[in-house]
């Protein structure tokens, strides 16, 4: 692998009372990448990526995140990452725009370049029109495709999506996917979690969950060769289940 | 800065944009001063009374006519027996019959006593003792009137009873102070724990606390624009019971508006903590109403005096913000008085404050749990 790690985990593990959520991670992800992590429901996806993303604490192990300690330095994470949740996380309330501005205003930008990001966020989006519009009265995809613009409106280094193409349109989705090579071709590392196999295979990594362990990591090629399936999904039935029998 | 200035325009636009929000925020409190100052009356104007006359002469007549003149009361209808009252008392609008006994007039001139009977509509406890209480005192004035005019040969020592700072017992002195507390709760308390609540139910909580906002950020962004909304509600009561019942302000508004701000501060922090205690929007709402609401209603003598309750809530009553805070703005607002007199009760207050806010924010989680 090319380029310097921005995330690395060693032994981490997750406890919640006698349940273990995460047992003993290990894995690293590059500057860059697209970073695909995978695994049925409670798996443990998202309590990793919250663990990440300085959302929980993690009961021990060594996480270090864009360089910083995730236990000591979690204010300093938060600065130079991104941040898409499973759940919708733009205010229905509130307009395009001004949800915009609000984002834009708590990771700090000033006015001016805030105007410019605005502007031009809504001109890639084509959304010039919906500028003043209620979040609730917009379609779920392109509510998807503006929380991803929002949550990467300060260039961060990283960015944490949690499950972002949930129930959405399969043409919405390759959309969404392409908004995000678009951003790993300016440098940003993108984290995602997702159950469709499919996506899998436009990551330049992925890690497959099951129980708690990573049980493979590679790229999509070398994993479909090492299990010798044609699709990321052979591969993930394959692991997946010998390990529940 | 900033970051606090564009969070705190976006509680704006949540409560501006919320229509149920304004509704509790300016409709209630204008509600309840109306339905508290008209319709939850514990004087009496116009209660019905009914007259059994059994003597018919001139000084049941003038009787009579005292006490219909008084304003407090008029006749339903006269009658003739004594089979009638119950008649009557079941129709409803009587709360009083006097039965003024046979030969009431010669009786008094002869034997300087005659018989008044007040029969009341017991159904109704505490409309009855007030009633019967108001017809006792019309009575008794009446006593003295004749004895100064020496018509009966006895005058009879009745004590004059003068309520002071309420001299007609007007409700809307007790409860406007009360008003204000439970409104104040209401808004603070309830509002913010449910606007909590309600960023984690939808998941934007998460968001925020991955963002570089700091949770002190998230509170004060939070509380900010109920604290004004609050204030701003505060001199709106008390400019609707000034303007509708005539209440003024005895005491000074500086003091009256610094002890709210403090009490504002109070709830809202109590709002906070309640918000990190649940995790929905209905377990936030239930907590304020059982938690915060029905004791202010109950135990902090906005409606049932405390020294007549039993031991145990008095101790009870004695851990409820409210219970001070009436104290202090029933002395501020009716009897006048200064700082002085209410020092102890703020200091309690404050304490309170104090313990809350510093309580919410070491609950306050920056990590999920």
């Amino acid at each position: 692998m090319t380029g310097k790690s921005v995330i690395s985990v060693k032994n981490l593990v997750k406890k919640f009372g006698n349940f273990t959520a995460n047992d003993n991670l290990c894995f690293e992800v590059y500057e860059g990448e697209i970073f695909g992590f995978l695994g049925a429901n409670g798996a443990g996806k998202t309590t990793a990526l919250r663990i990440l993303s300085g959302l929980l604490e993690p009961t021990s192990g060594e996480v270090t995140v864009a360089g910083y300690d995730v236990s000591k330095d979690s204010e300093k994470i938060k600065k130079n990452i991104g941040y898409m949740c499973q759940k919708f996380s733009l205010y229905d309330d509130l307009t395009v725009s001004e949800n915009i501005v609000l984002y834009g205003g708590i990771y700090g930008l000033d006015n001016q370049s805030l105007r410019e990001r605005k502007n031009k966020l809504l001109k890639q989006l084509r959304f010039e029109e919906y500028e003043t519009r209620l979040i609730v009265d917009l379609p779920l995809g392109l509510k998807q495709k503006l929380a991803f613009s929002v949550a990467i409106i300060h260039n961060p280094r990283i960015v944490f999506l949690d499950e972002p193409t949930g129930g959405v349109d399969p043409v919405t989705r390759r959309q969404f996917w392409e908004m995000i090579w678009e951003t790993a071709s300016k440098g940003i590392t993108i984290f995602v979690t997702t159950h469709y196999m499919d996506e899998a295979e436009y990551c330049d990594r992925v890690s497959i969950m099951s129980e708690g362990r990573i049980v493979a990591i590679d790229t999509p090629e070398n994993l479909k060769k090492q299990y010798n399936a044609e699709t990321i999904e052979q591969v993930f039935v394959r692991i997946a289940r010998p390990l529940k029998n | 800065m900033r970051r606090y200035f564009g969070f705190v325009k976006k509680e704006f636009l949540h409560i501006f944009r919320d229509f149920r929000t304004l509704i509790i925020i300016f409709g209630i409190p204008a509600a309840q001063i109306l339905i508290f100052g008209y319709a939850v009356r514990t004087d009496i104007k116009n209660a019905g009374i009914a007259v059994l006359d059994l003597s018919r002469d001139e000084i049941t007549k003038r009787l009579t006519g005292k006490i219909l003149s008084s304003g407090f009361f008029r006749k339903t209808e006269d009658l003739y027996s004594y089979k009638d009252i119950d008649r009557v008392f079941k129709k409803g609008s009587t709360k009083a019959v006097i039965v003024f006994e046979e030969g009431f007039g010669r009786n008094l001139m002869r034997e300087g006593e005659a018989g008044v009977n007040i029969i009341a509509d017991g159904s109704e406890p505490n409309s009855a003792t007030l009633v019967t209480n108001y017809l006792q005192a019309i009575v008794n004035s009446f006593n003295l009137e004749l004895g100064r005019t020496g018509t009966a040969s006895a005058a009879l020592i009745v004590p004059e009873v003068k309520m002071l700072y309420n001299p007609n017992l007007e409700s809307q002195f007790m409860f406007v102070p009360g008003v204000i507390t439970l409104i104040l709760i209401l808004i603070c308390a309830l509002m913010t724990s449910v606007t909590i609540t309600r960023e984690k139910e939808f998941g934007t909580m998460e968001v925020l606390l991955v963002s570089p906002l700091k949770p002190i950020q998230i509170i004060l962004g939070k509380v900010t624009p109920y604290f004004f909304l609050s204030v701003f509600n505060v001199i709106m009561i008390l400019l609707l019971s000034w303007l509708v019942f005539g209440l003024p302000v005895k005491g000074s508004y500086v003091l009256l508006l610094a002890v709210s701000m403090l009490y504002i501060l109070m709830a809202l922090s109590a709002g906070i903590l309640i918000s990190t205690v649940s995790t929905t929007m209905q377990q936030a709402i239930f907590i304020s109403l059982i938690g915060m609401m029905l004791p202010t209603v109950l135990l902090s003598g906005f409606i049932f005096p405390i020294e007549n309750m039993p031991k145990i809530y008095n101790y009870l009553s004695a851990v409820m913000p409210p219970r001070y805070f009436i104290v202090i703005i029933k002395n501020i607002m009716i009897k006048g008085t200064g700082f002085g007199f209410v020092w102890k009760e703020t200091l309690i207050l404050l304490a309170m404050t104090v313990l809350f806010i510093s309580l919410s924010l070491r609950k306050f989680k920056i990590r999920l749990q």
